[in-house]
């Protein structure tokens, strides 16, 4: 009569089969994770200087929308990696680039120039010319491209969907209504 | 018919499955659940078939590639024979399957049901009426359209809120940077092989539990559950008072089926496919995105939510919502199960419908957006203007040009974003309105900046002028006092 508590032979060989199937799974799981998590892990490496044209299609004290293709393009991607943004051009090169999306929930918004705003059509939100919350459900500005003007032409760094999360949306803090 | 039994014989003898399919169907159920109300859960499996079929026949044409799906689409709505009409029924379909889930789980709910023994089938439902939900939400960006394409920008938005793993998840869920080409592959994955092979698992591990723990008895006030006694309880029932589910119970069942599939097609028929809308391209910018029928309601929450506590609620919410679901079989596992001695369970579920039922009614009209059209296109009403000065005049073109008119309605027409102006000068004095026009204030904008002094002046002058007719514009007693204390009336 074998002893319930002794281990035989072949359950010790079961346990060894399941610990060794423990360790291939184990063992297949980093490069199986690394690869579902590889969107994740990549770093910034996407980012990238693209153009938006000559400064002189940017009227002084307007804003205007220009298009530009994301820095990195794969052949799947369709239209979605044409992108545009509001140009605000300041005076001289002084400019300021916004993204398209809104600062609550990602819809695009529209410029009015004559009230001075930006519009968003899904839940109202409003920003004054300078990106800056003028009301509405955002909690914040428009998030802003870091740009470059060099030979006459200006170039912002894109290649990331500005979310309210993204680190560069908090540069354009909330400020009080101007009075 | 001799051939069909020896055929019929051949496989019984190497599949013997007969004895347990006889036993399943057979199984006796109390008589008092071959009712009306016990037909939704196999409707809702009715329907999760007719998406299995159709969900296949469209992907024998769609390509799942940003740079391609929008025009196979186009290709499945005009050119591929009754295309149109595959793609209307797994859209219904959904439409359908998020509905009756969700009627099967109010009736679950109100008659007790998830109390014991039967929690894990509660708790299972309640994922699958999450994956259901999940089901919806990527098959709404399969159809790579523009609503697609910002659905997508606002499933990335919010999740980028959540705390330090925000961006990395937005990444996760967008499989890059930005929404493209990988971001509809990863949504084909989910929505074809990932959610669908769950929900079988757990329709499976759902159907098993029914048929083990029987399916619950109609509840009777004043009987109430306790865990010592209810098995014995319900196999005296079942014993006493039931007969075999087929036939007894399953016609109602087979019914309702036929008539919820039949339902869909008509759906399919009359309505035709949804969309697609316009091209998912980014640089498109005119747009005013909306989710699917069964998304609105949230929609419309997060434009009434104030600011401060929107991003809370979309991260806590969901959270106290399926914890609470989840507990809700433990906290409230004994006791009373009819709806008839439960007010507050009848209460919660009308709470939860008339919310659901108004936020969605108001995503109709979206009073929190503003017209982006209506500075241009709305005219001002002709009494508004009747008899006005010139100055007035120029204030009412003041009023249309700085697009006061997409947030403000006069005569109904125009945004409804801010206060209707009809009767503003009711409410505000000269001075009260200049100060809001140029400082903004509540939720509106400051215009000082983008108002000349001679503009504020015809606004102001135009808007002083909108009152009904029977009555006076507000004034400022005090200052008329202060300032002409002669010209009021001595006692």
């Amino acid at each position: 009569m074998p002893n319930e508590n002794m281990l035989t032979r072949r359950g010790l060989f079961m346990k060894l089969g399941i610990l060794f199937n423990g360790l291939v799974a184990a063992a297949l799981a980093v490069p199986i994770l690394r690869y579902v998590l590889s969107s994740v892990t990549r770093g910034s490496s996407y980012l990238g200087w693209v153009s938006l044209g000559h400064v002189n299609e940017f009227p002084e004290g307007e804003t205007r929308l220009a298009t530009f293709r994301n820095p990195i393009v794969m052949p799947a991607d369709g239209k979605t990696v044409d992108t545009a943004c509001w140009v605000r051009r300041i005076e001289g090169e002084q400019f300021q680039v916004f993204a398209i999306n809104c600062m609550h929930l990602g819809c695009p918004v529209r410029w009015f120039p004559q009230s001075g705003l930006f519009m968003c059509p899904c839940h109202g939100g409003a920003y004054y010319r300078d990106g800056s919350r003028a009301s509405g459900p955002p909690e914040r500005g428009l998030f802003q491209y870091p740009y470059k003007v060099k030979d006459g032409l200006i170039t912002i760094q894109a290649g990331e969907l500005p979310t309210p999360g993204s680190p560069n949306a908090a540069l354009d803090t909330e400020r009080p209504p101007c009075a | 018919m001799r051939v069909i039994s020896q055929v019929g014989d051949w496989f019984e003898r190497r599949l013997q499955l007969a004895a347990a399919i006889r036993e399943t169907a057979e199984h006796h159920v109390p008589r008092n659940t071959a009712s009306w109300f016990y037909v939704f859960g196999s409707a809702a499996l009715a329907i999760f078939l007719l998406q299995v079929v159709t969900g296949i026949l469209l992907a024998i044409i769609y390509v799942p590639s940003a740079a391609e799906a929008w025009n196979s689409l186009q290709l499945l709505n005009h050119d591929i024979t009754l295309g149109w009409f595959v793609r209307a029924l797994h859209g219904w379909g959904s439409n359908f399957m998020v509905a009756i889930v969700l009627i099967h789980m109010v009736q679950v709910f109100l008659f007790g049901a998830y109390k014991f023994p039967r929690e894990l089938t509660w708790i299972v439902g309640v994922f699958l009426l999450l994956m259901t939900l999940g089901m919806a939400f990527s098959g709404q960006v399969l159809r790579f359209d523009q609503d697609a394409y910002w659905g997508l920008g606002i499933g990335a938005s919010i999740a980028s809120r959540v705390p330090i793993l925000g961006p990395a998840t937005v990444k996760l869920m967008l499989g890059g940077p930005i929404i493209a080409g990988a971001t509809l592959s990863r949504f084909f994955a989910l929505h074809v092989f990932v959610i669908p092979g769950l929900l079988i698992a757990l329709v499976g591990l759902h159907l098993l539990m029914v048929l083990k723990l029987g399916i619950n008895d109609w509840p009777m006030p004043g009987r109430l559950v306790k865990r010592a006694t209810y098995t014995a309880e319900y196999e005296e029932l079942v014993k006493n008072d039931g007969e075999p589910f087929v036939p007894y119970a399953v016609w109602k069942d087979l019914f309702f089926a036929a008539f919820i599939l039949a339902a869909v097609a008509a759906c399919a028929i009359y309505f035709g496919p949804f969309g697609p809308s316009g091209r998912p391209d980014p640089t498109i910018i005119q747009t005013a995105p909306r989710p699917d029928y069964f998304f609105l309601w949230l929609y419309a929450l997060l434009s009434l939510l104030p600011p401060s506590l929107e991003t809370p609620a979309l991260l806590i919410g969901p959270v106290v919502v399926i914890f609470a679901l989840i507990l809700l079989p433990f906290v409230f596992g004994e006791g009373e199960k009819s709806w008839r001695r439960r007010p507050i369970a009848v209460l919660s579920i009308l709470l939860i419908a008339v919310s659901l039922g108004t936020l969605t009614h108001l995503s109709g009209f979206t009073p929190w957006s503003p017209h982006m059209n209506a500075w241009s296109g709305d005219p001002v009403p002709e009494h508004f203007l009747k008899g006005t000065t010139a100055l007035e005049r120029q204030g009412a073109l003041v009023f249309q040009v700085k697009q006061c008119r997409n947030c403000h309605s006069l005569g109904e027409l125009g945004g409804q974003r801010g206060p209707t102006l009809d009767s503003v000068a009711v409410r505000l004095t000269r001075d009260q309105l200049i100060r809001q026009v140029i400082q903004g204030g509540g939720n509106m904008p400051a215009y000082g900046k983008n108002l000349s002094p001679a503009e504020t002046t015809a606004l102001v002058a135009f808007l002083a002028t909108l009152h009904p007719p029977g009555q006076t514009p507000a004034r400022n007693a005090a200052l008329e006092e202060s300032q002409t204390p002669a010209a009021s009336p001595q006692k």
